[in-house]
């Protein structure tokens, strides 16, 4: 069973916010209809948005960290707003494992958004429809596409590569062995709900180097510094021209 | 939560009329056994069920507002295999249906025995359709309350206490309005019925209260470290990334202080519990006009409880969307 998702790689995300302004761009425009935004140049404006980054300041000062943490629709693996909907407008794709929202059936009840502990999805003042996170559906597997770039959005847009994008359910894929090798987590592992989208921790870059490192290996004399140089009247180093 | 008008006046509507229902159908039922005095059929069971009917159309008026595209609410009946919301949309028609029937079986008298029970008792199509209509009840009281119940991370309401408080709630505010009723439809059985609202009212009570200490006492589940997955005592968020509002910011939050949430609550024990069982009290024994009032302001208290009960809930999405900038 192929699961797609994002692995997100905190160590990485500068907090630019291109992948949430790429995000709402490709999604205003798609076959689907608008994100609507209400007031949008005007006091007090409001939108949809399927993607957000936030920040948080980890640690007291001095010693602080700040994260940049990007969060879209997890598409868990357990998601709790599937069973909830009374319309059968969300469901799981068994074929790659995105979570979807028909837009055609939903009612604006918005009973899933009270079942999403993540607050991952957002009505539509203009539609009143909930909508969320679509893994660009209509963009990954489009085969009008060139095929570097059947990614969703936000993964073409970040500029620091801290968005992966593959299946987590193939061993050998490049998300299954960041998560692996890279200490991949979910977000409210309590609640039982499987996210497939990973985050990659801050981590510290650190470069081990041993003592034998720091001296040359040949210069048995320990003897540093420049060679002499030889003059014009000697031979030169090859000994294969002389003049 | 942010509390939602529409559905607080849906769950109090029609916990109205379901508790009525039940205390007409309790007064047939102990009628039949020779423990009440009959009720006159049209006066009672008949207009009672009329106005049940009345409160529970109110009812479902009033959930249509919750609805972002309330053309497409018949749609909502689909998915009854998994969702509780689904089954309520099924079960609230059908016992619509129930209620609907049993007034016009007893308006139009159908009360020709069809069998009778061992030692006697005629059952005949009224009865029949009661207990059908009394099981749709319960089953109604649950699915509305599991909506909330069976939210896992919403842990004010993840508890058995919602199902009790629901059937007991709407339970007692119904049979306060039989009380009401029976003063002018069935003034000899009005002790009775007043006699089990005190008791439903005095039960609700103790249910709703030790929700509200079961709640006091919560130790909430998620927290910034679970929710970005820091381990780290110390984690503030500087930004939720966006300055203007969003559906996120709306929805989740009551939108008022911490006071005005206490204030609620003694208003709700105040005016659900404690005045309506004064009243109840005297409006038994003495002057009937109270038992209207006893009504008015214990509607006016679930009001407010429901008010509460939605507003109460910290969402954990919250941990996400606590800082503009």
């Amino acid at each position: 069973m192929t699961q797609l998702a994002l692995v997100i790689d905190l160590n990485v995300c500068v907090g630019c916010h291109a992948c949430v302004t790429s995000c709402k761009e490709w999604n205003t425009s798609g076959a689907a209809g608008v994100l609507s935004d209400q007031r949008p140049f005007d006091a007090d404006p409001s939108g949809t948005f399927f993607n957000r980054v936030q920040t948080f300041e980890v640690g007291e000062f001095p010693n602080t960290q700040t994260v940049h943490f990007p969060k879209s629709c997890l598409h868990c693996e357990e998601p709790p707003c599937v069973p909830v909907c009374p319309t059968g407008a969300y469901y799981k794709r068994p074929e790659d494992g995105i979570v979807l929202v028909d837009y055609d059936k939903c009612i604006g009840c918005k009973y899933c958004s009270w079942a999403c502990p993540y607050g991952a999805r957002e009505l539509d003042e203009h539609q009143k429809v909930m909508k969320k996170c679509t893994l660009c559906v209509d963009r990954i597997h489009d085969p009008q596409l060139p095929e570097v770039d059947r990614k969703p959005a936000c993964v073409k847009a970040c500029p620091t590569n801290a968005r992966l994008f593959g299946d987590i359910h193939d061993p050998d894929s490049e998300v299954s062995r960041a998560i692996r090798e890279q200490g991949g987590y979910t977000l409210m592992p309590e609640w039982g709900t499987q996210p497939a989208n990973h985050y990659l921790p801050r981590r510290k870059n650190t470069m081990k180097i041993h003592e034998d490192e720091l001296l040359r290996a040949d210069n048995p004399l320990k003897i540093d510094g420049k060679l002499p140089k030889p003059r014009l009247s000697e031979p030169a180093l090859d000994d294969v021209t002389s003049w | 939560m942010r509390p939602a008008f529409s559905v607080i006046f849906l769950t109090t509507l029609i916990g109205v009329g379901q508790g009525l229902f039940l205390a007409l159908y309790t007064g047939q039922t102990h009628a039949l056994f020779g423990l009440l005095p009959p009720q006159d059929g049209r006066a009672f069971q008949a207009i009672g069920s009329l106005v049940s009917l009345l409160f529970l159309g109110a009812g479902l008026v009033a959930s249509v507002f919750h609805l972002g595209r309330p053309e497409r609410a018949w749609r909502a009946a689909a998915q009854w295999r998994t969702s509780w919301l689904s089954r309520e949309v099924i079960v609230l028609p059908a016992f619509m249906a129930a209620v609907a029937l049993y007034g016009a079986a007893h308006w139009f008298g159908w009360r020709t025995p069809l069998f009778a029970l061992p030692g006697g008792y005629g059952v005949d199509p009224t009865l029949l359709l009661g207990t059908l209509g009394a099981l749709l009840c319960f089953a109604l009281f649950v699915c509305t309350a599991m909506i909330y119940a069976c939210l896992r991370f919403l842990q004010e309401w993840h508890t058995p206490l919602t199902v009790v408080n629901y059937v007991l709630l709407g339970g007692a505010s119904g049979f306060v309005l039989a009380t009401a009723f029976a003063a002018h439809a069935a003034p000899e059985t009005t002790a009775f019925f007043g006699g089990w609202a005190m008791v439903l009212t005095a039960a609700a009570l103790v249910s709703r209260g030790a929700t509200l200490v079961r709640n006091a006492r919560l130790k909430p589940k998620s927290s910034l470290r679970t929710a970005i997955g820091v381990k780290h005592p110390k984690i503030a968020q500087k930004s939720m990334g966006f300055m203007g509002g969003s559906f996120n910011t709306r929805e989740f939050f009551h939108g008022r202080s911490a006071a005005f949430l206490r204030s609620v609550k003694w208003l709700f024990l105040l005016l659900a519990f404690v005045l309506p069982l004064a009243l109840l009290a005297g409006g038994i024994t003495g002057a009937p006009s109270l038992l209207a009032l006893a009504f008015l302001l214990q509607y006016v208290g679930l009001v407010a409880e429901r008010w509460f009960f939605f507003a109460q809930v910290n969402h954990p999405q919250n941990l996400y969307y606590q800082v503009v900038g």
